[in-house]
C-alpha cells in the first residue's frame, strides 16, 4: 500500500542518481548549447557589472566572494562532467544567498544593540555629535560668500572672499580673517578680486566637501560655508576629547562620558546624549525577554493563543479544504470544473486586498456581515470574537490551497484500495476514516506542518485586521488576537523607534519555537508513514 | 555609469568571443565627461516627486548641476536613514518635521543655517517646527493641521462648541438626512493625532514645555488627573455616550461617510480637500470646536520639509539649494499645485490664499495649535494613547485606562 503521491518522486531521484558515474559526456543539442552560452556570458557581464562598484568602494571582501562564485558557476557548466553538481549548484547558491546568510545575519545581529542611535561606529557618533552642536554665535554677522583661490580653479588652495551687510569686504583663509582691498563689490557679493580668481557655482559645486570643510577661525569660533553663497560665525557646542573619552559642553562644562558597554555618552545624572553607536551587548536581548516584564508577563498567554490560531488555521483549512475536495471527488457530479473553479477563487486573489476587505466587513456599524445578519456584534471588540473572527478570514484565504492539495491527493489514490474496503464490509465513513485519509495524511501531513509553521508567523492575517485589538484597557501592549510575531513587532520597532537587535533576538527565538514543533511533527509523521507505506 | 555601462557591453562580447559563438566584439563606447558641477539626488514622495520634476531641472541649470529626484513612495523615513547608516543617502530629503528627532539621533541629517532674513520669510509656527534642541534642521515649505470640515446644506450653522455639534448632528440623525454625527476615525487601535484637539479641549496635554520652548520628555501628560478629566469628557462623546465617536469610524471609511453626506461633520486636513471638491458636497472649513466652557481645541501643526543628508555627496550645493531655492515661492507655489497644503513662505501663502480661501481657512484652524513634538520620545506615545482613546470611546473606564496608558509611556522613556 503504497502512496502513489510520494513514490514517483523517490523513484526520479533515485534513477538520476545512479545516472551520471561513469557516462561519457551527453551531447547537447545546438540550442543547449547556445543557452548555456547566453547563460554564463550574462552571468558574467553582471559579475563585471557589479564589480565596479565593489572596486570603487574597496570592498574586497565582496569582490573575493563574487569571483570565487563565478569562478564555481563556470567551472561546474564548462565541464562536461559532475552532472548532479550542475543541477545543485543554483539551488545550493540561492540558499546560501536568501536562508543561510540571513540567519547568520539575523544572529549577529542579536547580540548588539543595533537600532534608533545605535547604527553607526562611535567615531560617526561623535561627528554626529559635534556637527549638531554647531550654532551660529549670538549677534554675529552674516556674509555674502564668494569661493575663491589663488591658484586655479580646479585644485589651487581654496579662500572664502565675504562681505559684510555694511558692504566691506574681507578675505577669510586658514590664518584668518583680514580685510580685502581691491575688491570689486557688486550685489553685495564679491565678483572680482585682484589676485584671486573666483570660482564658478560649477567649480565650488565640483569642490563642494572641501567648501563644507573650510573654515576661517575667529575670536569666538569659526566662519562656516552655508552652501557655496553664505558663510556664519559659527561655535561647536559640544566637542569630543579624547583624553578623558568624554563629551564636553564648552558653555557650561557640562560631561558626558562614553559608556562603551551600552554605547552611549551619559552623564552623572544618567541623562544621555541622543547619537550612540553600536556595540556588542551579548545575551542582554535575550535575557530581556525573560527579565522585562512588560515583554515577559503577557509571553504566555501569546504563546497559548497564537498556538492555537496557527493549529486551527492549518486543521480548519484543512478540513474545509478536504470536505469540498470529497464532495467534488464523485465522477457523477455534473459541472465539477464549474465548482471547482469558484471554489479556487480565493486562492487567485491577493490576500493583501481580500484581508482589508474582510477587515470591513466585519466592521460593527457598517460591516457588510453585521449589516446582512441584521447583527449588532462588536467582532474586533471582544476578544473571543476578534479571535473567531481572524480564524474564519484564514478559513477563507486559506481552504482553496487545501482543497486543490486534496483533491490531487484523492486522484492519486487507487480506486481498488476503496473496492477493497467495501468488499470487506466497510462503510462509507469506515472507508474514508480507515482507508482513505490515512492514505492522504501520508502525503498531506508535510503540507499540514508548513501550514501551521507559516500561519504560526502570519503576520499579515494580523496586521491587516484587527492590528492586534482588542487591546484591555490596562495593558496598552498585549492585544486579543496579538500574534507573537506581532507582539513583538511592536515592542521592537513602535517604542524608542526600531531596536533591529531586540527584533533579531526575539526571531531567533520565535524561530526555535517553530523549528522545535516542526521537528517533532516530522518524527511523529515518519512513524505514521512507516505504519501506512 | 558609463564606465560600468562600457565594462558590462565588453565583457559580453569578450564572454560571447570566448565561448566561440564568432559574433563581432562591440567596441566600448567613450565615456563621456562628468558634468562639471556635479550632481544632486533628492528623495520624495509619489506626489512631490512629479510636481517638482520640472522645477529641479530648471533650479539646476541655474546651479550648474544635475538635480535628480527620486519617487520613494513607502518608507521614506525608514529608507533615509538606512540609506544614510550605509553611507549612501540622497543629498536632500523632503518629510515630515516629526522624523527630526530620529534622524538627528541617528546622524543622518546636520543643522541648516538660515540667514535672519531667510528664517523672517516663514511663518513662525513653520520654524518652531523644524528647530530642534535649538537648531533648524530643515526648510520648511508647507504645514497643515486638522480642521472642521462641515456640509454647508445638512448644517447651516457653524457650531461653536462640540457639545452644539453633536446636538446638531442628532438632530439631523433623527430627521434622516445624515446616520453619524461626525466622522472623525478612531479605529480599533485609535489615533492619537484626530484625537488631541478633544483631549487639549478638555484640558490634558502630552509633554510640557520647557523654558525654551520646547517639549519636556520628562513631564508627560498623560496619566495626570487634567488627562483623566479630559478623556472622561470624550468617554460622554463615545459609544457609551452621545455615539459621535465610534471605533467602527477609521481611516478606510472616514472620508467616504462626509463626501457620501452620511456625516455633516468631519474632523480631518488639507489632504481631504481635493476629495470633497470632487465629490460635489457643499463645505465649509472652520477651526475644531472645543467643549463648552473648557480650553479650545488644539490641533496638532505639522510641518513639511527639506533636509540636508549629513553623510551626502555634495552637502554644499545641497545647503544652497534649499536655502536659497526652496525659499523661493515659485518652489512653494508647484508643491501647493501638486497638493493643497497650505505654503510655510509667507510670501506663497499670500500667493495662493488669494485664488484658495480654503487655505487660509486651513491655516485658521491651526492658529494656536501645537507643534507636534518632533522629540523621539513622541514615539512612545502614539501607540498607548491611541489604544486607550480606542478603549474609553468603546466604554472602558477611564481612570485605570489612562494611568495604565501613562504609565507604558513613562516607562519607555529615558
Amino acid at each position: 500500500m503504497a502512496g502513489k503521491a510520494a513514490t514517483p518522486l523517490l523513484d526520479r531521484g533515485g534513477r538520476e542518481a545512479s545516472d551520471e558515474v561513469p557516462r561519457p559526456p551527453r551531447s547537447v543539442g545546438l540550442g543547449g548549447q547556445i543557452g548555456k552560452i547566453v547563460a554564463l556570458s550574462v552571468t558574467v557581464a553582471l559579475a563585471v557589472w557589479a564589480a565596479f562598484p565593489l572596486v570603487q568602494q574597496r570592498q574586497w571582501l565582496g569582490l573575493g566572494i563574487e569571483i570565487a562564485v563565478v569562478a564555481v558557476i563556470c567551472y561546474v557548466y564548462l565541464s562536461p562532467r559532475r552532472v548532479p553538481t550542475k543541477y545543485l549548484l543554483p539551488g545550493t547558491l540561492l540558499l546560501i544567498a536568501f536562508q543561510v546568510v540571513p540567519v547568520l545575519y539575523t544572529v549577529g545581529t542579536a547580540v548588539t544593540n543595533f537600532g534608533d542611535g545605535h547604527r553607526g561606529s562611535k567615531a560617526e557618533a561623535v561627528v554626529a555629535i559635534q556637527t549638531s552642536s554647531v550654532t551660529r554665535v549670538a549677534g554675529s554677522t552674516e556674509y555674502a560668500l564668494s569661493v575663491a583661490t589663488r591658484g586655479t580653479a580646479g585644485t589651487g588652495p581654496l579662500v572664502f572672499l565675504l562681505v559684510d551687510p555694511a558692504g566691506a569686504a574681507f578675505v577669510g583663509d586658514a590664518d584668518g580673517l583680514r580685510p580685502l582691498s581691491g575688491a570689486t563689490v557688486n550685489g553685495g557679493r564679491v565678483t572680482a578680486a585682484e589676485g584671486y580668481s573666483l570660482l564658478n557655482i560649477g567649480q565650488a559645486a565640483a569642490r563642494g566637501p572641501e567648501v563644507t570643510e573650510f573654515t576661517v577661525p575667529t575670536d569666538r569660533g569659526a566662519i562656516r560655508a552655508q552652501g557655496i553663497s553664505a558663510a556664519y560665525e559659527g561655535q561647536a557646542g559640544r566637542l569630543y576629547d579624547a583624553d578623558c573619552d568624554c563629551v564636553r559642553e564648552t558653555a557650561t562644562g557640562a560631561v558626558w562620558r562614553a559608556d562603551d558597554d551600552e554605547g552611549v555618552f551619559v552623564n552623572d545624572v544618567g541623562e544621555r546624549l541622543a547619537q550612540g553607536w553600536k556595540v556588542n551587548v551579548g545575551f542582554a536581548n535575550f535575557t530581556r525577554i525573560v527579565t522585562d516584564g512588560a515583554v515577559a508577563g503577557p509571553f504566555a498567554g501569546i504563546l497559548v493563543w497564537n498556538l492555537a490560531f496557527a493549529a486551527g488555521s492549518a486543521l480548519g483549512t484543512f478540513a474545509l479544504g478536504l470536505l469540498c475536495a470529497l464532495a467534488l471527488h464523485s465522477p457523477k457530479l455534473r459541472g465539477r470544473r464549474i465548482y471547482q473553479i469558484l471554489l479556487i477563487l480565493p486562492y487567485a486573489m491577493p490576500s493583501f486586498a481580500m484581508l482589508l476587505i474582510w477587515r470591513d466587513i466585519f466592521n460593527t456599524d457598517f460591516g457588510l456581515l453585521n449589516r446582512m445578519l441584521d447583527l449588532d456584534v462588536d467582532w474586533f471588540g471582544g476578544t473571543w470574537s476578534a479571535r473567531i473572527a481572524v480564524i474564519l478570514v484564514q478559513l477563507w484565504l486559506g481552504y482553496p490551497y487545501m482543497f486543490l492539495v486534496a483533491t490531487g491527493a484523492l486522484q492519486a489514490i487507487p480506486k481498488e484500495v476503496g473496492e477493497a474496503a467495501r468488499i470487506d464490509g466497510a462503510g462509507a465513513w469506515q472507508q474514508f476514516r480507515r482507508v482513505t485519509l490515512p492514505l492522504l495524511l501520508v502525503a498531506l501531513s508535510p503540507l499540514l506542518i508548513s501550514s501551521f509553521a507559516f500561519n504560526f508567523n502570519n503576520f499579515t492575517a494580523i496586521y491587516l485586521t484587527t492590528e492586534g485589538a482588542p487591546f484591555p484597557a490596562d495593558n496598552p501592549g498585549a492585544g486579543g488576537t496579538d500574534l507573537l510575531i506581532t507582539y513583538m513587532f511592536r515592542l521592537a520597532f513602535d517604542a524608542q523607534g526600531a531596536q533591529y537587535g531586540f527584533a533579531a533576538a526575539i526571531s531567533v527565538v520565535i524561530f526555535a519555537i517553530v523549528a522545535v514543533i516542526s521537528a517533532v511533527a516530522f518524527r511523529r509523521t515518519r512513524a505514521q508513514e512507516e505504519v501506512y507505506s | 555609469m558609463r564606465i560600468r555601462t562600457a565594462g558590462v557591453v565588453a565583457a559580453m562580447g569578450l564572454a560571447l568571443a570566448g565561448a566561440g559563438c564568432g559574433s563581432d566584439t562591440p567596441s566600448a563606447e567613450p565615456s563621456a565627461t562628468a558634468g562639471a558641477g556635479g550632481s544632486l539626488m533628492i528623495w520624495a514622495d509619489d506626489k512631490r516627486t512629479a510636481a517638482l520634476k520640472p522645477l529641479v531641472a530648471k533650479f539646476g541649470q541655474e546651479l550648474g548641476v544635475t538635480i535628480e529626484i527620486q519617487a520613494v513612495s513607502e518608507d521614506l523615513h525608514p529608507k533615509f536613514v538606512t540609506a544614510s547608516q550605509s553611507g549612501n543617502p540622497p543629498d536632500i530629503m523632503i518629510g515630515a518635521h516629526d522624523w527630526i528627532g530620529n534622524l538627528v539621533q541617528n546622524g543622518a541629517i546636520d543643522p541648516i543655517q538660515l540667514t535672519d532674513a531667510q528664517r523672517g520669510s516663514f511663518a513662525e509656527i513653520a520654524v518652531k517646527g523644524v528647530t530642534f534642541n535649538g537648531q533648524v534642521y530643515g526648510v520648511p515649505y508647507a504645514v497643515e493641521n486638522l480642521a472642521l470640515f462641515r456640509n454647508t446644506e445638512l448644517a447651516p450653522q457653524a457650531p461653536a462648541t462640540l457639545e452644539e455639534l453633536v446636538a446638531a448632528g442628532k438632530q439631523l440623525k433623527q430627521s434622516g438626512k445624515a446616520t453619524e454625527i461626525l466622522s472623525m476615525p478612531v479605529g480599533q487601535v485609535g489615533d492619537a493625532y484626530h484625537m488631541y484637539p478633544l483631549y487639549t479641549s478638555g484640558g490634558g496635554y502630552l509633554f510640557g514645555v520647557k523654558p525654551d520652548g520646547e517639549y519636556d520628555p520628562k513631564d508627560v501628560g498623560v496619566g495626570n488627573p487634567a488627562s483623566i478629566a479630559a478623556f472622561e469628557k470624550i468617554r460622554k462623546l463615545g459609544e457609551k455616550g452621545d455615539g459621535a465617536l465610534k471605533r467602527s469610524i477609521g481611516h478606510e471609511n472616514a472620508l467616504s461617510l462626509f463626501t457620501g453626506k452620511k456625516a455633516a461633520f468631519m474632523i480631518s486636513g488639507p489632504w481631504s480637500i481635493a476629495d470633497v471638491k470632487k465629490a460635489g458636497v457643499k463645505y465649509e472649513i472652520e477651526p475644531i470646536p472645543g467643549f463648552a466652557g473648557a480650553k479650545p481645541a488644539q490641533p496638532f501643526v505639522g510641518v513639511q520639509a527639506f533636509y540636508v543628508a549629513a553623510k551626502g555627496k555634495n552637502k554644499a550645493i545641497a545647503q544652497e539649494f534649499v536655502a536659497n531655492y526652496v525659499t523661493k515661492p515659485e518652489l512653494a507655489k508647484v508643491l501647493y499645485d501638486a497638493e493643497p497644503r497650505p505654503p510655510a513662505l509667507t510670501a506663497a501663502f499670500d500667493q495662493v490664499k488669494a485664488s484658495d480661501p480654503d487655505v487660509a481657512k486651513i491655516m485658521d484652524a491651526g492658529k494656536g495649535g501645537a507643534i507636534m513634538p518632533a522629540i523621539p520620545a513622541m514615539a512612545n506615545v502614539w501607540d498607548p494613547f491611541g489604544k486607550a482613546s480606542a478603549a474609553i470611546v468603546g466604554g472602558a473606564a477611564v481612570p485605570a485606562t489612562v494611568t495604565a496608558a501613562g504609565k507604558s509611556i513613562t516607562d519607555k522613556i529615558k
